[in-house]
């Protein structure tokens, strides 16, 4: 399902948190929204899913207009931050509760529940914890459950928040590739909001770099990298090797 | 195995440097124990030998006395009434309050702590103005023939007053300390409003709604200043425990006062009984 932001602002207070921001994801693409803290990132983010309301534009997702539809009606599935996960329920609970709660008409049977959320379970390999509590796993099994739980009600779109924000590096480094082969596998239509060069150009189709409230560029990991649009952007990579001007051997070569 | 000896002698030249020298821990200690016995241990078994003076017989006597088990059923109705709207209550406060921001938030939060600022005196007077004969509301129910002062729904609306914010108060920071990222996570899951409060924001706050409970029960079986001024003082009729205790006292009946207050003790014993009670559930992991 392809995902359209258009001409969307938002003001916190006095704050303007977006200006006129418009790109879209066209369906089965991995794109990361890349920028520094604050830059309304996340915010973009949570319109998208519908649990912020844009003061203006529209957000159409398989080409028809959401801007107006709840969060519950949009099919969307989101991975938070620092995982939100319900601390009182196990690990099974809290991946069935999206299935748990559905309408008694659409509702499946407590059997297919329990085969799907093991299915899902094992997708992450995490079958083995399902009776944990959140309180009893590390950073990384969490982000597991959380994407597992966000997936248990095929949703459309992913949306992920800083997937690996509070995991160590090497933790980092296995789900970032775990999460690309995933994508592979499934094709889902994904956005996810970093602060961190690499990781987005390592993972994403596309990357749109979001500064200040507007977007700097739209393109594709070697664009951005290699013929950064404006001087923020050229700035924001001159750590990363393969920027014309990171201080480093790369730099000579690329030049 | 050198490594292990060095780190425990850190911790414990740390530990050493980290408490206070012995007398002044004894005495902290001693200056504890002593204020507890002399304010709650020696009035609770004051009261009992005062209650069992003239032996056992007479206590029972007094406390099968129709007026004291008349107060009994009473001061039992009044919670059983007022608990439940004060839980109802505070939920909905707490969760308008801790989830929410809207306007004249902190007014409310103003309001909701006014029964602690008020002399409960001063609140049962007011609803003697508001439903009394002569108030605003006098004319309505002299009309329809309803009592409200002097009678037990007076008890029941002044002890739903002055008790009215214990739950809230024990709901909001619990519920601002667990944040609004799980019912947003419950939200994009598909969870409807009621099922969002019930799967995942009442789970979370249990703890603090039956603590708030508790304390609300306590301070409702025990109110004496806003019933006292709306009862009326009808015995059998419109006396609850506390009221029953006073009259008693008054009219220098000491042993059957201290009996009848034991009534109340064993209330309050229940109540902390449920309270362990649940707190030992709450602590064994959710299915």
């Amino acid at each position: 399902m392809s995902i359209e932001v258009q001409n969307v602002s938002k003001r916190f207070g006095g704050f303007d948190a977006l200006k006129n921001i418009s790109f879209s994801v066209p369906a089965g693409q991995l794109v990361a929204l890349l920028g520094p803290s604050g830059g309304g990132k996340t915010t973009m983010l949570r319109i998208i899913a519908g649990l912020e309301s844009a003061d203006a534009g529209t957000v159409r997702l398989a080409g028809e207009d959401a801007t107006d539809r709840s969060v519950r009606q949009r099919g969307v599935g989101f991975v938070f931050q620092h995982y939100a996960l319900f601390r009182h329920m196990s690990v099974f609970e809290n991946v069935a509760f999206g299935l748990r709660v559905r309408p008694r008409r659409v509702r499946p049977s407590n059997d297919d529940i329990k085969r799907k959320v093991h299915e899902l379970l094992g997708l992450v390999q995490l079958d083995f914890l399902a009776d944990r509590l959140p309180s009893q796993l590390s950073g990384g099994q969490r982000q597991r459950v959380a994407l597992a739980r966000a997936l248990a009600v095929e949703p459309k779109v992913l949306l992920l928040d800083e997937p690996f924000g509070a995991l160590d590096a090497n933790v980092r480094r296995e789900l970032r590739e775990w999460l690309r082969r995933l994508h592979d596998d499934i094709h889902l239509t994904s956005v996810f909001v970093t602060h961190d060069q690499e990781e987005a150009l390592d993972l994403a189709d596309r990357v749109v770099i979001i500064n200040q409230g507007a977007i700097e560029q739209d393109g594709s990991a070697e664009d951005v990298l290699q013929r950064p649009a404006t001087e923020f952007v050229k700035d924001f990579f001159r750590f990363v090797p393969g920027s014309p001007v990171y201080p480093g051997k790369t730099s000579v070569k690329a030049n | 195995m050198t490594a292990v000896t060095n780190h425990s002698t850190t911790t414990r030249t740390t530990r050493q440097e980290l408490t206070e020298p012995p007398l002044l821990r004894w005495g902290l200690t001693a200056v504890v124990v002593a204020f507890l016995t002399l304010f709650l241990v020696l009035p609770l078994v004051t009261v009992f030998i005062a209650a069992f003076s003239k032996g056992v017989v007479p206590y029972l006597t007094a406390i099968r006395e129709p007026d004291a088990l008349s107060a009994l059923r009473l001061t039992l109705l009044t919670a059983a009434i007022a608990v439940p709207c004060n839980l109802v209550f505070g939920l909905a406060a707490g969760w308008a309050i801790a989830k929410f921001d809207f306007r004249y938030k902190s007014l409310l939060t103003t309001l909701i702590d006014l029964p602690f600022a008020i002399s409960p005196v001063i609140s049962g007077m007011v609803f003697v103005l508001v439903f009394g004969r002569n108030g605003v509301f006098g004319s309505w129910f002299i009309d329809h023939d309803i009592r409200v002062v002097f009678a037990v729904p007076g008890i029941v609306l002044a002890t739903v007053f002055v008790s009215f914010p214990f739950v809230a108060r024990e709901v909001i920071p619990v519920m601002e300390a667990a944040g609004s990222d799980q019912e947003e996570a419950a939200c994009v899951l598909g969870a409807s409003g009621l099922q969002t409060f019930f799967r995942v924001t009442l789970p979370n706050i249990k703890w603090g709604v039956i603590y708030g409970v508790i304390l609300c029960n306590a301070r409702v079986m025990g109110e004496f200043g806003a019933v006292s001024v709306l009862s009326g003082h009808i015995r059998g009729l419109t006396n609850t425990l506390p009221l029953q205790v006073e009259i008693l006292y008054n009219e220098y009946n000491f042993q059957a006062a201290f009996a009848v207050a034991t009534l109340l003790a064993f209330l309050a014993l229940v109540t902390l009984v449920l309270k362990t009670v649940s707190e030992r559930h709450l602590h064994e992991p959710t299915r």
